[in-house]
């Protein structure tokens, strides 16, 4: 594996990790909006 | 010494790219070490405070303390990354390194610590996000910028950033601040030097080189392990306050009395041995010390809601 390669990896890892700490975020609001609106 | 965290200066301070980092140097620079006591002692503050919250946002509310304390780390990361490379304690950490620069810590730290308050703020209360704000400012501002490189009392008066987390968890179920979460903050605001000081004496050649005014390197080991004794006798007596003032009960007196007499102890046999394997021993110790004393106010707390009528 080249040092390119390495980086494209590194970088598409730390790039799924975002997406997936938005789509977390995401979630976590929808929850506290329904829980704030004493629907949970 | 101190100066300013300068554009010219995140830009010239050797660092690889972004993409030479991985994922877990990121997790690294947020000092998770720190964070579980940070979040503990929070946790500790949450639950005993008299109410109900739910549990999501008690959730919420650990989670915000957890964030804004690895937003502190990062900044400070951020900032110290000169003696950080010089320290063999800290040599290893992510922007010392090199595997994340100082302007991508800089820039982590600012956004988590913005997104942990306004979720506080937004989900829990604002008394809450207003001292974790308060908090993150302490310790950035107060300490790394202004205290660290200036003065031997750093470590007195910054702990005052790691006491406020218990306050805050209280803060988040009552909205207010009372007698309690006051405690809280004092037991941690005295821990804080003995617990510093113990370690800095063990490593106090690395603060020496790196120029920051440690109490060992300013006033010298004897001198240290005085105040180290002194610091442990008060601690020793406001920990046993909570039970005093009726706000806990017998057993977290029994662990508070049982716990501080080992922590004298140790803070004696450093003051009589001169060790700094003892000083070692303390600095260990007094981890455990502080994990105990919260996990008896729990116990106690527990007992009291669920055992009595």
């Amino acid at each position: 594996m080249t040092s390119g390669d390495e980086q494209r990896r590194r970088l598409r890892g730390k790039n799924v990790a975002v997406g997936l700490a938005l789509l977390a975020l995401v979630v976590l609001f929808y929850l506290i909006t329904m829980v704030k609106m004493g629907g949970i | 010494m101190a100066r300013a965290l300068s554009k010219s200066r995140l830009d010239t301070l050797p660092g690889r790219t972004a993409g030479q980092s991985e994922l877990v140097d990121y997790w690294r620079l947020l000092k998770p070490n720190v964070m579980q006591l940070v979040v503990f002692t929070g946790g500790v503050g949450l639950f005993i405070a008299p109410g109900s919250l739910h549990p999501l946002l008690a959730f919420v509310a650990i989670l915000c303390i957890a964030v804004g304390a690895g937003a502190s780390a990062a900044i400070n990361n951020a900032y110290d990354i000169d003696i950080d490379r010089v320290m063999v304690r800290t040599r290893l950490r992510p922007t010392a390194s090199g595997r994340i620069s100082p302007a991508d810590a800089l820039a982590t730290g600012i956004t988590l610590a913005i997104g942990a308050v306004t979720v506080m703020g937004l989900a829990v209360n604002w008394l809450a996000g207003t001292l974790l704000a308060l908090t993150i400012a302490f310790y950035v501002l107060v300490y790394t910028l202004w205290l660290k490189r200036r003065t031997p009392q750093n470590i007195v008066i910054g702990g005052a950033a790691g006491a406020f987390p218990p306050m805050i968890g209280w803060a988040a179920v009552t909205g207010r601040i009372e007698l309690m979460p006051i405690l809280l903050f004092l037991i941690v605001f005295f821990w804080t030097p003995p617990h510093f000081w113990a370690l800095a004496l063990y490593r106090r050649k690395d603060y020496a080189d790196v120029g920051v005014p440690m109490l060992p390197v300013v006033a010298g080991p004897d001198a240290t392990r005085r105040h180290i004794f002194g610091y442990s006798l008060l601690l020793a007596v406001i920990s046993l306050l909570p039970t005093l003032v009726g706000t806990s009960g017998w057993l977290y007196l029994a662990a508070a009395a049982a716990l501080s007499g080992m922590l004298v102890q140790g803070a004696w046999r450093v003051l009589r041995t001169a060790s700094d394997r003892e000083a070692m021993r303390l600095f260990k110790f007094s981890i455990v010390y502080l994990f105990g004393l919260f996990l008896a106010l729990v116990l106690d707390h527990a007992v009291q809601l669920w055992l009595l009528p």
